[in-house]
């Protein structure tokens, strides 16, 4: 069987590995295919963040080893792009002249950069791929100050990046407040307070009207410094190569549960699809999609279906510690809000529940329940009663008693099983300092921790019979 | 009895479990005679009962018609003298023991790792001067008491600890940082770890350069295991991560060490081996002070995993499957090495196997109680059941030797001599101190009795002295090599650590100081990726079951639940449930509460407490039942079940 993926990105990748893995497993022979308009090997993308603010290495995005291909028998055309399909006698046309026949074609073309169609705007910086990030790194080198176009997921990401370099950095977003998507308006205010914290400055509810040489101006007529422009204006999905082979289109390449367009030979997944009138802008989605087809091409589960994904979004940007899922702007009229705010800590934390299950979240500032309301998020778990508790965490065990208000029955060791009462027995008994307890009872003689409770035991012991004598 | 304080690994600490380990001696519970089909016998009867139906299932069926069963718990020469027993008197390939429940998944991930599956391969006493220690998966403060005492001494020079584990155990409220993992996902987490000490820039690139193989593969393999992506599979706050690796990346001396809860999953072995990546990237093995490490279970689970009761072993380590192995144990033995048979089944497959066709229709039992301590132990029983010929030997009537056509009593810890090998590969003796009750024989005495009996009685010894020499022969050159260890010197001393292979050699403490045990002398780096659990939880069974120990109980039981003080601090089976689910469940604190899986259904009462995640139930195994509830599902490398995992779902018994 032939198979051919067109993008080599976060999803088409992952749709190479998994169907070689299955490969292994299933022993069916498929035949692999992949083309790339970039010439470079595949890379993380959601790492780029991190490389832009130099936490990641660009040594650590790699997805594969150079030589994986070879060793697992797939073809590459790294750099080529394609240029048609010829849905008739069943090729893909690239533009090296390659002509690759295929059984199944998976459109992996992901998505590309919105530019705004500004005056200047080939004076800014997209920021999608790892030579936008490499550029980005080299030009803030001689900044003096940065601008974002954009307050996004990845806008944010890149103006926490470029702060952390060193630079000046203004945020400028058209909405009223950041990321507008995932966020309600109290979240994007902390937000932004974080964010100017570690030295972004955040103006929302503004258009830019032209990127002048070192500034940029706004539809108001102010005008912001700028030596350096980097656009995160959103993306849209890639589906010229669709469209042209009259597949049906939307926003995306519509496709079915089982990622099948309306050609059955071909599917898309990833940025570049559009499932159940969703097109997902996240990795999570576009490796489960990619999954199901691995599934369905090589026969290790003819009947795997796709039924749409549960969306997290979590921001990774140092310092700012943000997670946000499912529906965050229902209000209290529409289902239980749970929120706690604390402006002045860059905290803010709410929660939408429907049904007795957590549908959606927003959690900003550091929460140490961020793991467990991912998951009841997730698994759609139900709730507790106590709705301060998926807040908070619980609260810490409270300190060693002191001696006088233990019961007799509480286990001062637990590795021998003594209790307090069995102390006051022995010492009752005549055994009036800590080593004569020990050789009673056994006491402090496993892990060692209790020796400070047993000796406090002995020593008010001793006082109390002080304050009786 | 009084304890022995020059000895490093407990320094003379013991609990409860310890200071009672004497009453079992003269419990009255205690057998003391042989039983044929529950009628108290005569040895010689019992013996010539087991010897004749043996032969008869062999010239019926062929020699892999009879199975052998060991345990950790067997010294040394036991443990040599059962795998001898096998293969030279029964040639049987079919033999294999508990520890693969224990054991095997650190033992597969170490040895291809290193070359060499020592579970410490350092002294123990390192671990007091360590800056940081990551514990995954273990519970010492109830499973090993004492070994709490280095963990101590470590944080007041100090060091921090770290504790990976789904549950606030005891030992979790000793650690500086506790990484309440959901079941299954330890594996996610490590990788996890590893890509920040990547991104961190604490990977030790002149050590893996010089030290290693594979970082390159590994790295790639960690890209996709972003901080955040674990966080949502793990549910370990990605700010806790990053204060993990910050600590270990502080720390001058590090130490990464595992236990059965990051072991015993069908993924095991890939979880360890995550961890050793870990290990390795940040420079710790075989460099003093620091180090990857498994924390190893029974009482003799290191020795027990060397010397060829394993289905797969020779003595001294050595591969069954190795020609040179086979050449030089059959010298040994006085038989030719095509005679020896080749690997048989793990563990559980051999259980599984049991009186099915073609499955062997006899076994013999040495100290395991699998109709506790199996998993899926349900289908186990029923198995064990099918046997034309069951044979146990015990100190007490186990749920298993309960089952046995023949049970045959034997001695116990005190009342015998024996090497035992403990956690940090310190061979120790392990001297007579009483005398057995009448009637009672050691197992070297009823493996004499019965190669007697099969014609090969010259060949197996009952004296432990001269057992020891010849698994010293035998273990000569192999990867665990005692050939230079004799028990005049164990008397004298502290014991040795092997490989000891000259008698004027002193044992190695660090045996990877210099170079690892692989061929070029490099340790390697293995790229592995994160699967759910073998059975995740769904609508019908929505709860986590995970099993473990509570500190008053030893494995099955069999011996502890016999010690009143025992029996008294945790008297039967308990559920830990948090109080949301309890609310949820209606269940109050003491009530009584159905488990059930899709392999069986347990009880036990119900034990409120916050220190168990509101999705997952904790029960421990010490009584029969709960192992009826546990997925058998094995590891693909080392046939680990999958104790720690499965899904349940939990009512309350009205």
């Amino acid at each position: 069987m032939r198979l051919v993926v067109v993008g080599n990105g976060m999803a088409g990748a992952r749709l190479v590995t998994e169907v070689r893995r299955r490969g292994r497993d299933t022993g069916i022979d498929v035949e692999v295919s992949v083309f790339e308009a970039e010439p470079c090997q595949p890379y993380n993308r959601v790492l780029l963040s991190n490389v832009l603010a130099g936490t990641a290495g660009p040594e650590q995005v790699r997805l594969l080893d150079p030589g994986w291909y070879a060793e697992n028998g797939v073809r590459t055309h790294l750099g080529v792009r394609v240029l048609g399909i010829d849905r008739a006698a069943r090729v893909v046309v690239a533009e090296d002249g390659t002509r690759e026949p295929y059984d199944v074609l998976v459109l992996a073309t992901g998505s590309e950069p919105v530019v705004p169609p500004i005056p200047g705007a080939e004076r800014a910086m997209a920021f999608r791929t790892l030579d936008d990030c490499d550029r980005i790194r080299a030009a803030a080198g001689s900044a003096r100050h940065a601008v974002v176009v954009g307050g996004g997921l990845l806008g944010v990401e890149a103006a926490r990046g470029l702060a952390g370099l060193g630079l000046p950095v203004t945020l400028l977003h058209r909405a009223g407040h950041l990321m507008e998507r995932q966020l309600d308006t109290e979240a994007g205010l902390v937000l932004r307070q974080t964010l100017a914290m570690v030295g972004v400055t955040v103006r929302t509810g503004v258009t830019v009207s032209a990127v002048d040489p070192g500034r940029v101006r706004l539809t108001d007529g102010a005008v912001t410094d700028a030596d350096l422009v980097v656009f995160a204006c959103g993306v849209r999905p890639v589906v010229r190569l669709a469209r042209e082979a009259g597949l049906r289109v939307d926003r995306g390449v519509v496709v079915d549960d089982g990622l099948r367009t309306d050609d059955r030979s071909i599917f898309a997944i990833g940025e570049c699809a559009q499932h159940a009138g969703t097109v997902y802008g996240l990795v999570a989605p576009a490796w489960e999609q990619a999954a199901v087809v691995a599934d369905i091409v090589t026969g290790a589960d003819r009947g795997a279906r796709y039924r749409g994904s549960r969306v997290v979004t979590r921001l990774k940007a140092t310092g700012v510690e943000l997670a946000a899922m499912g529906e965050t702007h229902l209000t209290d009229d529409q289902a239980e809000i749970v929120r706690f705010t604390h402006r002045r800590s860059g905290t803010y934390r709410k929660l939408v529940i429907r049904g007795e299950r957590l549908v959606g979240a927003i959690l900003l500032g550091e929460t140490p329940t961020v793991g467990s309301l991912t998951q009841l998020f997730d698994r759609g778990g139900p709730l507790p009663g106590d709705r301060m508790g998926l807040l908070s965490p619980e609260p810490a065990a409270a300190g060693a008693a002191s001696p006088a208000l233990m019961p007799d029955s509480a286990r001062v060791c637990r590795c021998n099983n003594v209790t307090k009462g069995r102390i006051r027995a022995c010492w009752e008994a005549g055994a009036r300092d800590l080593p004569a307890v020990v050789a009673a009872t056994a006491a402090t003689t496993g892990c060692g921790g209790c020796r400070e409770a047993v000796d406090g035991i002995v020593g008010w012991l001793c006082e109390q019979e002080g304050v009786s004598v | 009895m009084t304890a022995r304080e020059d000895v490093p690994a407990n320094q003379g600490g013991l609990c409860q479990k310890g200071w009672t380990a004497a009453e079992l001696l003269v419990s009255p519970e205690r057998l003391t005679t042989p039983l044929l089909h529950g009628r108290p016998v005569g040895w010689d009867e019992a013996l010539d009962f087991v010897a004749g139906r043996l032969a008869a299932v062999q010239a019926e069926h062929g020699p892999d018609a009879v199975a052998v069963f060991g345990g950790g718990g067997l010294t040394n020469e036991k443990a040599y003298q059962l795998g001898k027993f096998a293969r030279v008197a029964l040639r049987t390939g079919q033999i294999d023991y508990n520890g693969r429940f224990c054991m095997s998944s650190a033992a597969a991930a170490v040895t291809r790792a290193f070359g060499m599956d020592r579970g410490l391969p350092f002294p123990i006493t390192d671990i007091a001067r360590a800056g940081a220690v990551l514990l995954a998966g273990c519970n010492v403060a109830e499973t090993m008491p004492p070994f709490v005492r280095h963990l101590t001494r470590m944080r007041d020079g100090g060091g921090r600890l770290i504790v990976i584990d789904p549950r606030t155990t005891p030992t979790a409220r000793l650690a500086d940082l506790h990484l309440r993992v959901t079941p299954g996902t330890d594996l996610a987490l490590a990788l996890g770890l590893l890509h920040l000490v990547i991104a961190r820039d604490q990977a030790d690139l002149g050590y893996l350069a010089e030290r290693t193989v594979g970082f390159d593969e590994v790295r790639t393999s960690v890209s996709t295991w972003w901080p955040e992506r674990v966080e949502r599979v793990t549910g370990v706050p990605v700010a806790l991560m990053r204060e993990a690796v910050r600590i270990l990346g502080a720390a001058d001396r590090a130490m990464i060490l595992t236990g059965r809860g990051a072991e015993q999953h069908a993924k095991g072995t890939e979880t360890v081996t995550a961890f050793i990546n870990l290990a390795l990237a940040l420079g710790l093995p075989g460099r003093e002070g620091s180090g990857y490490g498994c924390v190893t279970g029974q009482g003799n689970g290191q020795g027990g995993r060397e010397h060829g009761q394993k289905a797969d072993q020779l003595p001294g380590y050595r591969r069954i499957d190795d020609p040179a192995a086979r050449a030089h144990v059959a010298a040994v033995w006085g038989v030719d090495p095509g005679d020896l048979p080749g690997p048989g089944r793990s563990a559980f497959e051999l259980l599984d196997a049991l009186g099915t066709p073609p499955g062997p229709r006899a076994l013999l039992l040495f100290g395991s109680n699998p109709v506790v301590s199996a998993p899926d132990a349900g289908r186990v029983a029923r198995r064990l059941a099918g046997l034309d010929l069951l044979v146990v030997s015990d100190i007490v009537l186990s749920e298993t030797a309960a089952m046995a056509d023949v049970v045959l009593p034997t001695t116990q810890w005190a009342e015998e001599h024996g090497t035992i090998t403990n956690l940090e590969g310190r061979v120790l003796l392990r001297r007579r101190a009483v005398d057995p009750p009448p009637g009672v024989w050691s197992d070297l005495e009823i493996l004499r009795g019965l190669a007697d009996r099969l014609g090969r009685g010259d060949a197996f010894p009952a004296d432990p002295g001269e057992v020891f020499d010849e698994l010293r022969e035998a273990s000569r050159g192999g990867i665990a090599d005692y050939s230079g260890i004799t028990h005049a010197r164990l008397a004298a001393g502290t014991g040795l650590f092997w490989p000891c292979p000259a008698e004027d050699h002193p044992g190695t403490p660090r045996p990877f100081a210099g170079r690892f045990a692989t061929p070029d002398g490099r340790a390697r780096l293995v790229p592995v990726e994160h699967r759910p659990p073998a059975e995740d939880i769904d609508a019908e069974f929505p709860l986590y079951l995970t099993t473990g120990r509570v500190l008053a109980h030893y494995q099955s039981g069999a011996q502890t639940r016999r010690i009143p003080a025992l029996d008294e601090a945790e008297p039967g089976v308990f559920v830990e449930l948090h109080p949301d689910l309890a609310r949820r469940l209606n269940v109050a604190p003491g009530d009584r509460v159905r488990v059930r899986s899709r392999r069986g259904t347990a009880e036990g009462e119900a034990r409120v407490s916050t220190a168990i995640r509101p999705d997952t139930v904790f029960m421990p195994f010490h009584w029969e039942g709960v192992n009826r509830l546990t997925n058998a599902a094995l590891d693909p490398i080392s046939r680990m079940p999958e104790f720690k995992v499965c899904a349940v779902g939990v009512e309350r018994v009205t």
